[in-house]
């Protein structure tokens, strides 16, 4: 009796699956034709994930072809398009001379949208813009400046109450595109942090605590009264965070902001015609802020499928036209108008 | 003299069964369940070998001084595992200490000594306790825990203590401390509900032998109860310091994540399991890579060493050599 019912189950499974297997294959393969439309999947950044769901969703809607984006981060990016599994990858941080000889196929990489990073800092009862200068900025990263009432920091915002508190350095703990921006301004502007600690996605920190993501940077300085961090813009707006000024190249106090960015995408022309890996951080410009940095895509230039090229292709024209408007809805930074020109005839290098 | 006859026949008759109509499926169950023994103990070794062939750039640069140096800093490539080290032994410890005294006080309450209405509904909350994915005690320690502890313990034990290495400030909320405590809440629950299933499991003729001697109720427990099930609940210890030495999410989200070793509790730390989930995605270099896969070589290892510590502890306990 038992073995009658195991046997009878086992027989009801064989044909479930039998009916899965045979009932799936016809359906996947209706699939494939009727929509006959190209799929492209791209890879990177985690940073500029949230612009890229919205690109490709209003993409669609337009033209009915997909995107599909994954953020698994910028260094994984740059290792799933040398492998050849992603159409197109994305980083925060260009793709090195050094790195590029590793490539076995040629590609291409340009810009397609920039972000600024907000300093953010936690003094009960301060909502001003306080405003520093890169020298002071270092020193506080280096662990030199201790505390809030520092005579230098004082001395910069002399309309600002300043409390005798510690200053907490809060830092990102997982490697990101984020630190990199960060820690290349920090070096451009000061020889001791590069000698000391240089740029990279994760570096040793001389102070501070780590936390991950944009996220937990955010929640930490929030909720830890005379810290201060690291983060872009948009998670400082949407936290209420407040945030400083910075000193750039040409001396002036200039607030993050989209136009700041724009403007340092702007000035920062001349060296990406030259190299389009140059860094973009502290350009000159009366309205540049100094702690900007791209998101960049790396393409093909000798793809295998060259149809689904040419949509690939068609959607970038796209994101660098049309796509900016969204960008800056999204709290990102629209490239400026010659940045998009430059980084169009580049994209023109694809077949 | 006929007996023995009639039993060997009986036995031939009763082989002879065995072999006819279960011989097919005793096959079967046997080879079944060898090969997933073998599939487990082949994965064991496959990960030994895995991590071990790609931390070999490593092992070739930095050789032993891995283990003791304190560097981390991937824009040099100078790596170092001993702070990880030093943040994993010290928090899994310190949580096991803070946990195992709740965790058999609630076992023991729940077992021999709640009335049976509030039997239930306390294993209930103790297992639910269990069931939070760590992101949640995570989320809960950075903006609940964290704040409070600072508020509340960190800063008063500065401006008091101060002076003992220990509780050296400045006390910034994130700490050692606070990953201790979030630990010890997540492995509470482990060792609770292992400890109660062993400590129900106890015959009630033991029990009722000790009362018969006239042993008080506190006596049975610690002589008769607990000793009966110690075995049992070494096991549940050593499953709760498993989990505190791997766990990773909620542990990064609170201690701070700075390779230094300090002795101050308020100062934050980092774990073995924290660096290899925060740095991972974005090592690009073969040596930063290789380098973190060490790491994790080191975590397989020490774990290891402190599976078989607890094995020899259990093999002791059970032969009766260790008393309390």
């Amino acid at each position: 009796m038992q073995r009658k019912v195991v046997c009878a189950t086992a027989w009801a499974l064989v044909v479930l699956a039998a009916a899965i297997v045979v009932g799936c294959a016809p359906k996947k393969q209706a699939s494939t034709d009727s929509a006959s439309k190209v799929q492209i999947t791209g890879a990177g950044s985690t940073f500029v994930y949230p612009l890229m769901s919205r690109w490709s969703s209003e993409y669609a809607k337009q033209t009915g072809v997909q995107v599909n984006y994954q953020s698994i981060g910028s260094g994984g990016g740059i290792q799933q398009f040398k492998e050849g599994t992603i159409d197109f990858g994305a980083t925060d941080v260009a793709v090195s001379e050094e790195e590029e000889k590793t490539f076995t196929r040629p590609f291409v990489q340009f810009p397609v949208v920039a972000g600024t990073e907000a300093v953010v800092y936690n003094l009960p009862g301060i909502t001003q813009n306080l405003k520093l200068t890169p020298d002071v900025l270092v020193d506080i990263f280096l662990g030199k400046v201790k505390k809030w009432n520092d005579a230098r920091i004082a001395q910069l915002n002399p309309d600002v109450q300043l409390p005798d508190m510690n200053i907490v350095v809060v830092h990102r703990s997982d490697g990101s595109g984020t630190t990199y921006i960060f820690t290349d301004y920090l070096s451009t502007v000061s020889s001791e942090w590069e000698q000391k600690v240089g740029r990279g996605k994760s570096v040793s920190w001389p102070t501070g605590v780590g936390a991950k993501g944009n996220e937990g940077v955010t929640g930490q300085v929030k909720q830890l009264p005379g810290a201060i961090g690291y983060v872009e813009l948009n998670y400082a707006r949407q936290n209420n965070l407040a945030f400083a000024a910075i000193q750039n190249a040409a001396g002036q106090f200039v607030l993050p902001s989209q136009e700041t960015g724009t403007a340092a995408t702007r000035a920062a022309i001349e060296r990406l015609q030259q190299d389009v890996r140059s860094s973009i951080v502290n350009m000159p410009g009366e309205n540049a802020y100094p702690i900007t940095g791209f998101v960049y895509v790396l393409l093909d230039k000798q793809p295998k499928d060259t149809a689904k090229s040419a949509e690939m292709k068609k959607y970038f024209e796209w994101v660098l036209k049309d796509g900016q408007k969204i960008a800056a809805e999204l709290d990102y930074v629209p490239l400026a108008e010659e940045v998009v020109q430059m980084s169009l005839q580049k994209l023109a290098e694809v077949p | 003299m006929n007996e023995p006859a009639t039993d060997a026949a009986a036995s031939a008759r009763i082989r002879r069964h065995s072999r006819s109509t279960a011989f097919w499926s005793d096959r079967l169950f046997r080879a079944v369940i060898i090969a997933s023994a073998s599939v487990l103990g082949l994965l064991v070794l496959f990960f030994a070998y895995e991590l071990w062939q790609s931390s070999t750039l490593s092992i070739r640069t930095f050789g032993w001084r891995f283990w003791v140096s304190r560097d981390w800093d991937p824009v040099r490539e100078k790596f170092g595992a001993l702070p990880f080290i030093w943040g994993t032994l010290v928090t899994s410890i310190a949580a096991l200490i803070l946990a195992v005294p709740l965790s058999l006080g609630t076992a023991i309450f729940i077992a021999e000594v709640a009335p049976r209405w509030l039997q239930q509904p306390v294993s209930f909350v103790v297992e639910l306790l269990a069931a939070i994915p760590s992101v949640v005690y995570g989320l809960w320690g950075v903006f609940v825990m964290v704040p409070w502890l600072r508020e509340h313990v960190q800063i008063p034990l500065e401006q008091r203590f101060g002076h003992i290495p220990l509780f050296q400030g400045p006390a910034v909320g994130v700490s050692m401390m606070a990953a201790i405590l979030v630990l010890a809440v997540m492995i509470i629950p482990y060792i609770t509900a292992v400890s109660r299933e062993v400590i129900l499991a106890v015959p009630q003729s033991q029990r009722e032998a000790s009362y018969g001697l006239g042993a008080t109720k506190w006596e049975t427990i610690r002589r008769v109860v607990l000793r009966y099930a110690r075995v049992g609940i070494l096991g549940a210890i050593i499953l709760g310091y498993g989990r505190a030495v791997g766990e990773t999410m909620a542990v990064t989200m609170v201690i701070g994540n700075r390779p230094e070793i300090s002795l101050s509790l308020l100062q934050p730390g980092y774990t073995m399991a924290s660096v290899i989930a925060n740095e991972f995605t974005e090592a690009t270099s073969p040596l930063y890579l290789s380098s973190l896969t060490e790491i994790g070589l080191l975590l397989f290892v020490i774990t290891l060493l402190i599976n078989a510590l607890a094995r020899f502890l259990v093999w002791r306990v059970s032969r009766g050599e260790v008393r309390y």
